[in-house]
């Protein structure tokens, strides 16, 4: 793409075309951007800031869809602080969080520095991305199945072991653990990669200084890869934490919000309340504050995580 | 897919690094290979592997199986009662006396029209979101005009909203546009522009040279000439890329389908597959039925990651650090 600079005078090109295109230049071209950013610009408009402002003021609405909304200000929010399911919601997604999060990220940076040491294979690569491609839908079936009461092969695994059967997905306790390792395997490869290719950053000579060392791996890793890879894993985490904080698809199939609101999470909520009791302006106001806790999220992360500073420069 | 390993920049750097400084570890290298640590951490992503694709084989043992039968043999590893019945179920060529003989549930699965529908939906989204999107970033990337870093921003901004904020509202003006069930309704949000997709087609842009554009402005061709004819070819890399990333959201899409697109004609694979589930009778669903439904909805992506393999695996690398 790039010409050979000797083939190319310097500065000439440029000077010359403006000459040539005269005075309106600078309109014609403010014309075609605007004709080049028509299609896009209405779509952003009509379906992603027209949007957010009328979700912002159908938050402090009461609006069944029937009949016109009615402003009732801030109530929306003075029900939620008092509303229990809401309260349960958030719980129960922070606990969902916590655990698909934690197991998600310590597996997806040993696995990153793992195929960073051994192997460049993309086979493996892809293989370790496949859960990744197939649709959340068909990985909450495929869990489903393996992990039911009576059929599921985790369970004839656990009794073979003497353990015993457990109702992964039908039990409060266990409900929610088990839709995080089910996520945990569906994003694990995915995570990693993201790792890995902060890894493949850090310059191979540190890593040669450290063999002629005599470091030893784990001083390796934590001296050497843990610190100068703090900047791509604030990243990481602000990317996996706030898709992980949009959980919907899974508990939608598996659980559907039960046992007793053991798996009702703030996605799945928002969606009964807007769509199978039409209570959009309630709906409109816990997709608010969520929204502010994702923002939150984010920017206290990176800011612990001091993301734009690296030791490497 | 192949495995051949990718040229990535630092393995040049350090084949054409002078013998010199690689020459120490070379000696240690051949113990080092087989050291105990080193096999242990060939166990740990093999067993990453297994685990990765162990759902992989229970989806086709159990697919392969005969439903009647899966209850008496629960925890074998090969297909009980080895037999197509359960994707002819699903493909719709068994007779309802041989689905129900096999345990299925007689609720059926129009595997074909939902097939048809996802392939409608994500092809349309792809084709629109590719094309608008990459001429916005042309727009954004090659053209100056007044107020562009402030509207490109308030494209970024969009990326911080969360999707059911967006969600209620659209499908409020959805339902008020007349289009809840018809493929309009469930493919306009993504098909004008994700600000992802602007973003990404940015980034390639902004690196292309300003001769090649201004030769031929010179030679007097328009700006649709110039992005058509010049810029278009150019970015076929990033242009697929991006179309492959667009496919796989589309394909894999589930909440916004099931809230404007319920109708069977506009129903797709997502959709109706937690739906076969959930009509089928307590306590006895039809798993094989089920599985070979599932293995035949996530086959057009393990074919995609097949054929398109390296740029996919590039390409996710390139989307977490943006």
């Amino acid at each position: 793409m790039r010409l050979p600079a000797s083939t190319v005078p310097p500065v000439a090109p440029r000077p010359a075309a403006r000459i040539v295109r005269g005075v309106g230049w600078r309109q014609r071209e403010g014309l075609a951007a605007m004709a080049f950013l028509a299609p896009a610009a209405l779509g952003f408009a009509a379906f992603f800031l027209w949007p957010t402002l009328r979700a912002l003021y159908l938050s402090l609405t009461d609006w069944d869809l029937l009949s016109p909304p009615t402003l009732i200000g801030f109530d929306n929010y003075v029900k939620l602080a008092q509303d229990p399911l809401f309260w349960n919601a958030l719980g129960v997604t922070a606990e969902y969080v916590v655990l698909n999060i934690g197991s998600q990220t310590i597996l997806a940076l040993g696995l990153a520095v793992l195929l960073h040491r051994l192997t460049r294979s993309m086979v493996i690569r892809g293989i370790v991305l496949l859960p990744y491609l197939i649709p959340n839908v068909v990985v909450a079936l495929i869990f489903l199945w393996m992990m039911d009461f009576n059929l599921g092969v985790s369970n004839e695994v656990l009794e073979w072991l003497g353990v015993g059967r457990i109702p992964f997905l039908s039990s409060e306790t266990w409900a929610i653990p088990t839709i995080a390792g089910i996520n945990t395997w569906r994003y694990l490869g995915h995570t990693a990669l993201l790792i890995f290719a902060g890894l493949q950053a850090i310059p191979r000579e540190v890593y040669e200084a450290a063999a002629i060392d005599g470091a030893s791996e784990w001083r390796i890793f934590t001296r050497i890869t843990v610190p100068l890879l703090r900047p791509v894993l604030a990243l990481v985490l602000v990317l996996t934490m706030i898709g992980s904080f949009q959980i919907f698809d899974t508990v939608a199939v598996t659980t559907r919000g039960g046992p007793e609101n053991a798996t009702r999470v703030l996605y799945y909520y928002i969606f009964e309340r807007a769509f199978n009791q039409y209570d959009f302006g309630y709906a409109a106001a816990i997709c608010t504050v969520l929204m502010v806790i994702l923002a939150a999220i984010t920017f206290l992360q990176l800011r612990l995580m001091r993301a734009n500073q690296s030791d490497l420069s | 897919m192949t495995s051949i390993p990718i040229a990535e920049p630092t393995d040049t750097a350090s084949a054409t690094r002078p013998a010199l400084v690689v020459t120490p570890t070379v000696p240690g290298r051949g113990s080092r290979r087989w050291r105990p640590g080193r096999v242990l951490a060939w166990v740990a992503l093999g067993t990453v592997l297994g685990v990765t694709l162990f759902p992989f084989w229970w989806v086709v043992r159990t697919g392969l199986s005969n439903t009647k039968e899966l209850t008496t043999n629960a925890g074998s590893f090969l297909p009980v009662d080895l037999t197509l019945g359960a994707f002819r179920r699903v493909l719709g060529v068994a007779s309802t006396q041989d689905a129900v003989a096999q345990g299925g549930s007689g609720a059926s699965l129009n595997f074909w029209l939902f097939l048809r529908n996802s392939v409608i939906v994500a092809t349309l989204i792809t084709a629109g979101q590719v094309f608008f999107s990459a001429m916005a970033a042309y727009a954004f990337a090659r053209l100056r005009w007044p107020g562009r870093e402030a509207v490109f921003f308030l494209f970024l901004t969009a990326l911080m909203i969360p999707p059911i904020f967006t969600m209620i509202p659209n499908f409020v003006l959805i339902k008020q546009l007349g289009l809840l069930n018809t493929f309009a309704g469930v493919v306009a949000p993504y098909f004008f522009m994700t600000p992802f997709a602007v973003f990404f087609m940015r980034q390639f842009l902004l690196g292309i040279s300003h001769e090649v554009e201004e030769a031929a402005l010179i030679d007097g061709a328009g700006r649709f000439r110039i992005f058509s004819r010049i810029i278009l070819p150019i970015s076929s890399a990033p242009l697929a890329t991006l179309a492959i990333l667009t496919y796989l959201q589309a394909w894999n899409e589930y909440m916004w389908p099931l809230v404007v697109g319920q109708r069977e004609d506009v129903r797709v694979l997502t959709v109706a597959l937690a739906l076969f589930r959930q009509q089928t009778p307590q306590g006895s669903p039809d798993w094989a039925g089920l599985m070979a439904g599932t293995l035949l909805a996530a086959l057009p992506v393990m074919l995609l990651l097949l054929v398109f393999g390296r740029r996919l695996i590039n390409s996710i690398q390139f989307t977490g650090l943006k």
